[in-house]
């Protein structure tokens, strides 16, 4: 498969800014893979991801170089109206994307906008509270649901776009560990049945790192670093960059050389305990 | 400090979400509150600030019955972060966001400036000092907000989920500053979902569900209570989960040098 999404030598700064947000930034995704993007505050994973769902440079001012392509098309070439449909975006706070009275009508919202024909709004509508398993919440007032609910209705929002890239801004950060664990879950199950390439902007990687192909690292508007989680997370300076590194993969490379503890891939609790029972002292 | 007596609360959604808690958090105690999303917890920390009253039972925030005094009066005495800032952040320029508390408690304008300073370089946003507030990140607009908070120095410091939106370096910087607070004998609680940055604070854990107070005590008994924690939708410390699955198996040498607290430490230095 191709590349859903290639940004290359992409530099932005925004009109009133003393420096660069992104600095000759290079990415090339493959479709249907689950990318991890991570990096300090400020370090430019918001101008980036602007850039890939068209507010910039459609919407924001500034010093553009370079070029992004979804599917093969330009952003900076291609209207709002068409990236809304190729790409979509899952805010931070679901409550920034709900606004209708009910959860149906919320999840029509961006089809209604389109003007699709209103056979197609229904079927896509059912398929995607079906995807979602919140059909039995499409009569409900959204402000009635609980946050993970809220964050399901968004996203039932986003996919019944049908976007072949789909952008998580921080999905978990308002959920509970439970509820966190099984939008992990859903992403990796949507990508199964629907090869829909995610991009998920993350601090907590204790989370993701058992799912995502890819950890993208940024620091200062550049990469500096991109892989598997594993040879990420066991590099040398991954620490420095602000990436909080998991606790049992700090202790698995504590361990690593030790005889039965190896680095061929990120372990769970269990299965890093298990591997050091293994071993004589 | 505070006390909540048999405390019931109803939302106009006819939701219970607070139902028959008691509980006492003394000066100087740092409290985390834990719980599935939906368990109470913001509601709980609403009362000690008196944006809510009670239907029943009371509030007692540093010897006043919360239905007794206004929320102004309450605030001088409780300070809370938000979990959205941008419920909290309305002036024009981010000095005048600080200064805005500060003002209407009738500090004088030096001690206004300094305080300000202060604030500003303990979360990093110096350079911010003229800009708007809306210009700011997620993360550095939390920063804001509890700059502003601790500004005005209340007895009593509430964060709701004050790591969203933080990267590592930042929450290392967080619990950090909940430390210092403690040595001041602040007390504090903290309503969050990232267990992750509990740990290694080491606060008492309250842990919630449906309303009601279902786990109360030291984190590292409360963090090894699987079940318990499973039952309010609470993931386990990875850390705890690690040396857990070491002393189930009597084989595994390598804990027998390290009890839960020295875990927390060589981790964190690893």
């Amino acid at each position: 498969m191709g590349d859903i999404l290639e940004v290359e030598g992409l530099s932005f700064k925004y009109s009133d800014a003393p420096r660069n947000a992104v600095s000759g930034f290079n990415l090339a995704i493959p479709e249907g893979e689950i990318v991890v993007l991570a990096g300090p505050s400020g370090c430019g994973k918001s101008t980036l991801l602007r850039t890939v769902n068209g507010l910039i440079p459609h919407m924001y001012g500034g010093e553009y170089s370079g070029d992004v392509r979804v599917g093969g098309s330009s952003v900076k070439g291609s209207n709002m109206r068409d990236l809304a449909q190729s790409v979509g975006f899952l805010f931070q706070n679901p409550e920034n994307q709900i606004f209708m009275f009910t959860v149906e009508r919320d999840v029509a919202f961006g089809l209604e906008n389109l003007g699709v024909p209103r056979n197609e709004m229904r079927a896509r509508v059912d398929e995607a509270l079906g995807l979602l398993r919140i059909g039995d919440l499409a009569q409900r007032a959204p402000h009635e649901l609980s946050d993970g609910q809220k964050q399901r209705v968004a996203l039932a929002g986003v996919l019944a776009m049908r976007p072949k890239l789909v952008i998580l801004d921080e999905p978990t950060s308002l959920l509970d560990p439970r509820t966190a664990s099984e939008l992990v879950a859903l992403v990796v199950r949507l990508r199964k049945e629907l090869g829909t390439t995610f991009v998920v902007v993350e601090h907590r990687l204790d989370l993701l790192m058992g799912v995502a192909d890819r950890l993208v690292v940024m620091e200062g508007g550049k990469k500096v670093a991109e892989g598997t989680p594993k040879d990420v997370l066991f590099g040398e300076e991954v620490g420095t960059h602000g990436v909080a590194v998991p606790a049992v993969t700090r202790v698995q490379k504590m361990l690593a050389g030790e005889e039965g503890v190896g680095v061929e891939r990120l372990l769970t609790p269990s299965e890093l305990a298990a591997a050091v029972e293994g071993r004589e002292i | 400090m505070i006390e909540f007596r048999d405390v019931t609360f109803v939302h106009q959604n006819g939701v219970k979400a607070l139902d028959g808690v008691s509980l006492k958090v003394g000066t100087g105690e740092v409290v985390a509150v834990v719980g599935e999303n939906g368990a109470g917890k913001t509601t709980l920390v609403k009362h000690v600030t008196g944006l809510l009253k009670p239907e029943s039972g009371s509030v007692i925030v540093d010897g006043v019955d919360t239905r007794d005094a206004s929320t102004a009066q309450l605030s001088r005495k409780v300070g809370v972060a938000f979990q959205n800032p941008d419920h909290q952040l309305f002036s024009e320029t981010v000095e005048e966001e600080m200064s805005f508390a500060l003002k209407n408690f009738g500090f004088s304008e030096d001690v206004v400036h300094n305080r300000v300073t202060w604030g500003l370089e303990l979360f990093g946003l110096e350079e911010y000092r003229k800009s708007s507030p809306l210009v700011l990140s997620g993360g550095e607009k939390k920063r804001l907000t509890l700059a502003c908070i601790l500004a005005w120095d209340p007895q009593v410091v509430i964060f709701d989920e004050p790591t969203v939106g933080q990267d590592a370096i930042q929450k290392e910087k967080l619990a950090g500053t909940i430390q210092m607070l403690t040595s001041t004998g602040k007390t504090i609680l903290v309503v969050s979902h990232d267990i992750e940055f509990l740990w290694p604070i080491q606060p008492r854990v309250v842990v919630m569900k449906g309303g009601r107070v279902v786990g109360d005590g030291p984190s590292t008994d409360i963090m090894q209570d699987r079940e318990l924690l499973g039952s309010a939708r609470v993931a386990q410390p990875q850390l705890v989960e690690l040396y857990q699955e070491f002393r189930r198996r009597p084989r595994a040498p390598f804990i027998h040098p390290l009890d839960a607290k020295r875990w927390v430490e060589e981790g964190l230095r690893a």
